[in-house]
């Protein structure tokens, strides 16, 4: 190949490691060092595939801290705030009473509660953004999501680090129940969505979006103050094991993403109807393009899918090592089958036969519901061995 | 493709049925739910086992099928998408294309081409150039992978759905369509199982099946159930269960249940010992074991046998075992006990209040057993009885269970326990009460005393009293206030029955108050200045319990007085050699799903014309992954080619 011409030269870009700058490569070996100082500290209670799981962790974080460069920032409070509860804990349960810092903010009740009122006024703010167009508000509604998420996480690693004061055999991950996974969903649902609010560089869904995340955090506390389901149990035997770590949260990538698509299809849906009714009203104005949203419904399912994929098949693996066989047409995993299905109905009718538009926005939202009942429905109304998530 | 979903669907609400209505449950559950009617039908459609009916089995069969013809029609396409390159587009296709645009330079050919190719490739492009007549075409592709996914995904449905047919019950369903296995439905022992119920090792490539192992034995066989019978699978090795454990944490909750298993096999030079537990099943020769449930595998209990409504305390040792029978000769008749389980422990959480006070989640009840007494009949009751007393009101209780049907909860009576937490004053009083000797000295001695005070001796009174005081005791002794009220109902007139009652009462509680004050002065205290809170609250408890002893339905109480408990495991035993190709197929798909959805497949041609002096150019792409996201690239894309070639 001869020498490219000047022009051309400026057009050639680096590679995408060598597009890193020096604070990214901070930021991977801050992790790194954080995990062997993890592995130094802990091994002794980890097995193979927990170490596994360990470095295999850090290694996502640091790929998805590169890909999102704003998830660093949030990392990077997360962890700070974390342990500097961790610390203040120090060996004693009751310092959630007596320690200004935990009682108020920071132990995992408490940064709970506080991500459940960011999250109920972020959605507040979204809302009035909308209908008022203010763009500061919108800034307001993104911050908050942004620190809800923050103390979400908080709360799930602090009360991670609870559960061993409990009693280094009780200590556990806390995805093991139904109030710790509706935190989980939650958070996970509002990352997903900030990753599209910055690449898409539009705020009006948010309203949507943190509506049905402040769907879950009513149940959250309903939950919490009316079944007293925030204490922290021992697990049961069935639950003791690496897979959960990895099962759980992969699964709660797919709820999240199908959540998303939902919320995003019912915006679809009213702005398709807005337009038929009056084209420059304010709905039709101040929602995203139809097409815009098409595109982000279909990458939200598309992401839901791939991760529900992975954890279904975890599960099948996981099944297979705790109850004797990777199928047993349980009516979790059978209710899991039918969410693949739909969902997988649904990527085909749009990859293959092309369909777009309303009846895709429709299906993603009824697909919502299918999600909801695999979701809640079987452990409410079904008996099965994957009865968890009892309510 | 629209069979896919129409395939897709049919599971899907095929799978809602089979969730919404229990599977494989016993069928007198099916009957008395649906009604006679409606259970041949299900059973005939076969909505009772859906996941193994025949026309389930078709539905993937043809799911399969569909998928397979898909694979088989596109593949070659998709394949010809990652290595045909299209140089011989026509400008026209080129200019019809959504992403398309023209425009002419005059720079020179050569070195157009070579910058094109040159940045193409600096994009990612893999490029090819072809020269025709009168134009060249450059065609670039990138992202080729993303056409893999689509037989990958399709690939790996279909090496999944091979793997769960190799390990589902399609091959026993087949055996037992050609009738050469017929399930047993009776309960009988193992070594009593026709062939016809009986499967060697390697008849069936596939099964799940369980066994439940008490503590010391061993087997070579598995259970198989199949709708309301079973099979039995023979296994080419033995387990042995030396010990089961279960562990618990600090609350009481079970934190672990383990059982160290031998196997024994031949083909072992010594036999292989191994802990299994939930979560760590043993893989031997490919079957698998897995730690499933437990139960009690045949604890030797002795047994107290305190006889009721007898005078004389005459207790019985009984040694039985959990799940055996033994008959009894009791006062009231022959009696059959049948010991139905024991369990070492009985956790209950405690209530808000207990918490508070003991700050514990849950407390234990310690060991119990549950039995049957049946009668000469056929008529039996159920009984669940604790071994120690159970502290309630800071008062202390030997609690016995009695049901007359399964679907009813126990009800318990509450026997009080004296101060060296047994049996002995309850029952002494108990006998006591039985003596109608004594007591009738009892009765006439305090008639007289209260006679006396009232300055009235009149002996015919005083022999009435006695004799009906006597009577109300026979009554309470036979059924309680229950039995007196009755008595009542029957002979005296409705509106004084009231009064009446509350009179009975009271001479009842007259009489049996002072033969507990005299039991109390056997015992060697002194009642003159009254009786301790603590005998009082006994004497309270004591005739609670005496009052329900006559609907208790039992001629003894059994006390269990010492127990060796053995444990049984129950282990389930699969084989399924499908599980890796399952893998295998899980995997590609896994790896499919992300090539279709994260790698971009992208195409684009430039076709260059000389036009006399000018050069003309055509660009036009194509992406089949996010168009709004290709548009987009596109046009930056086109803008830079553009810049830089004119």
């Amino acid at each position: 190949m001869s020498v490219p011409n000047e022009f051309m030269r400026s057009e050639i870009q680096p590679s995408f490691i060598k597009q890193l700058n020096l604070f990214d490569w901070f930021f991977a070996v801050l992790l790194v060092v954080g995990s062997i100082y993890a592995f130094q500290k802990y091994s002794n209670l980890m097995d193979a595939y927990e170490v596994g799981i360990l470095f295999g962790t850090a290694i996502s974080l640091i790929a998805v801290g590169w890909i999102w460069k704003p998830a660093r920032a949030l990392m990077f409070y997360v962890a700070l705030i974390s342990l500097f509860a961790i610390n203040l804990y120090g060996t004693d349960l009751a310092s959630a009473e007596n320690n200004f810092f935990l009682k108020f903010l920071f132990s995992a009740q408490s940064a709970i509660m506080w991500m459940s009122a960011l999250f109920v006024m972020a959605t507040v703010a979204y809302f009035i953004e909308l209908f008022s167009g203010n763009a500061f508000t919108g800034k307001v509604a993104t911050a908050m999501t942004w620190s809800a998420t923050a103390m979400g996480f908080i709360g799930l690693l602090v009360r991670w680090r609870e559960t061993y004061l409990h009693g280094i055999d009780i200590g556990h991950i806390p995805v093991s129940n139904l109030y710790e996974v509706f935190i989980l969903f939650a958070i996970i649902t509002a990352l997903i969505y900030l990753y599209y609010e910055k690449l898409y560089e539009t705020r009006s869904l948010g309203a949507f979006v943190l509506l049905v995340i402040t769907a879950a955090v009513a149940f959250l506390l309903w939950y919490h103050f009316e079944k007293d389901a925030s204490e922290i149990k021992p697990l049961v035997p069935a639950l003791q094991s690496y897979w959960m770590k990895i099962h759980v949260p992969a699964n709660f990538v797919g709820y999240g993403g199908f959540a998303l698509a939902a919320m995003i299809g019912v915006a679809y849906i009213i702005k398709d109807a807005a337009l038929k009714r009056n084209p420059d009203g304010l709905v039709a104005s101040r929602l995203p393009s139809l097409d815009m949203m098409d595109d982000i419904m279909h990458k939200s399912i598309a992401l839901g899918f791939a991760f529900f994929t992975i954890a279904t098949v975890l599960g099948a693996m996981w099944a297979a090592e705790a109850w004797g066989g990777y199928w047993s047409w349980d009516p979790k995993e059978t209710w899991a089958l039918i969410v693949w299905l739909n969902y997988a109905a649904w990527l085909h009718m749009r990859l293959m036969k092309g369909l777009r538009g309303t009846p895709l926005a429709w299906w993603a939202v009824i697909g919502l519901f299918v999600t909801l009942f695999a979701f809640l429905g079987v452990n409410m109304f079904l008996a099965g061995l994957h009865s968890y998530g009892e309510l | 493709m629209n069979l896919a979903i129409t395939i897709f669907v049919a599971i899907i609400f095929a799978s809602i049925i089979g969730t919404v209505l229990q599977q494989n449950q016993p069928y007198n559950d099916y009957i008395i739910k649906f009604g006679p009617f409606w259970h041949e039908v299900f059973l005939a459609i076969g909505l009772y086992n859906v996941y193994g009916a025949i026309w389930f089995l078709i539905l993937l069969i043809f799911l399969v099928l569909s998928t397979s013809v898909c694979v088989y029609r596109n593949a070659p396409v998709m394949l010809r998408d990652m290595k045909q390159f299209r140089l011989n587009v026509k400008e026209k296709s080129l200019r019809l294309m959504s992403n398309s645009q023209s425009w002419t330079t005059s720079k020179n050919l050569e070195e157009v081409e070579k910058n094109l190719q040159y940045y193409l490739k600096l994009k990612g492009f893999r490029v090819r150039v072809k020269e025709h007549e009168d134009h060249k075409v450059i065609a670039g592709m990138k992202g080729a992978w993303n056409r893999s996914g689509y037989i990958f995904t399709h690939v790996g449905i279909i090496i999944i759905c091979i793997g769960a047919y190799l390990d589902g019950s399609f091959g026993l369903t087949i055996k037992e369509w050609t009738g050469r296995i017929i399930p047993e439905t009776r309960d009988i022992r193992a070594d009593e199982v026709p062939d016809t119920a009986r499967l060697k090792p390697g008849d069936s490539i596939s099964f799940r099946g369980s066994i439940s192992l008490p503590e010391g034995s061993s087997s070579n066989l598995v259970f198989l159930n199949i709708r309301d019978g079973y099979l039995v699978q023979e296994l080419p090795f033995a387990i042995e269960l030396k010990d089961f454990r279960i562990k618990h944490y600090a609350s009481g909750m079970p934190k672990s249940f383990e059982s160290d298993l031998v196997i024994h096999d031949d083909r072992l030079e010594k036999p292989l010992e191994q802990t299994i537990s939930v979560n760590h099943p043993l893989i031997y020769r490919g079957y698998a074991l897995y730690q499933a449930s437990f139960g009690d595998g045949g604890s030797n209990l002795s047994l107290l046998a305190w006889p009721f409504f007898s005078k004389k305390i005459q207790t019985l040792e009984v040694n039985v075992s959990v799940n055996k029978k033994r008959s009894l000769n009791t006062l009231a008749g022959k009696y059959t006990l049948e010991i139905d389980d024991f369990k070492m422990f009985n956790i209950f959480p405690n209530s808000k209040e207990e918490k508070a006070v003991t700050g514990k989640r849950f407390k234990n009840f310690g060991p119990s057993f549950t039995f049957k007494m049946r009668d000469a009949s056929g008529v039996a009751n159920e009984y669940h009885n604790y071994m120690l007393p159970v502290t309630q009101n800071e008062r202390r209780f030997f609690l016995t269970g009695m049901r007359s049907s399964v679907a009813e909860p126990f009800r318990y009576l509450h026997i009080p326990a004296d101060k060296d937490d047994s049996l002995n004053r309850f029952m002494a009083f108990h006998a006591l009460l039985y003596d109608q000797a004594k007591v009738k000295r009892i009765a006439e001695a305090s008639v007289k005393a209260a006679m006396s005070d009232a300055n009235k001796i009149d002996e015919k009174l005083q022999a009435d009293v006695v004799t009906s005081m006597m009577r109300l005791l026979t009554l309470f002794n036979q059924g309680g206030y229950a039995a007196i009220d009755e008595d009542i109902k029957k002979k005296v007139p409705k509106d004084q029955q009231v009064n009446v009652a509350q009179a009975y009462v009271k001479i009842l509680h007259n009489l049996l108050q002072n033969t507990y004050l005299d039991m109390l002065k056997e015992e060697g205290l002194n009642t003159k200045k009254g009786v301790s809170a603590e005998d009082s609250f006994f004497f309270e408890d004591a005739i609670t319990a005496l009052a329900g002893i006559g609907a208790y339905g039992s001629p003894v109480y059994f006390q269990l007085a010492e127990f060796k408990h053995r444990e049984s495991s129950g282990i389930q035993i699969t084989l399924h050699p499908g599980q890796n190709i399952f893998y295998l197929g899980c995997l590609m798909l896994i790896v499919g799903i992300f090539m279709m959805f994260y790698i971009s497949y992208q195409r684009v041609w430039l076709i260059l014309k000389l036009e006399g002096e000018k050069l003309n150019i055509i660009f036009a792409g194509s992406g089949n992954r996010n168009q709004r996201d290709f548009a987009e690239e596109f046009k930056k894309l086109a803008a830079k080619v553009e810049e830089f070639t004119s």
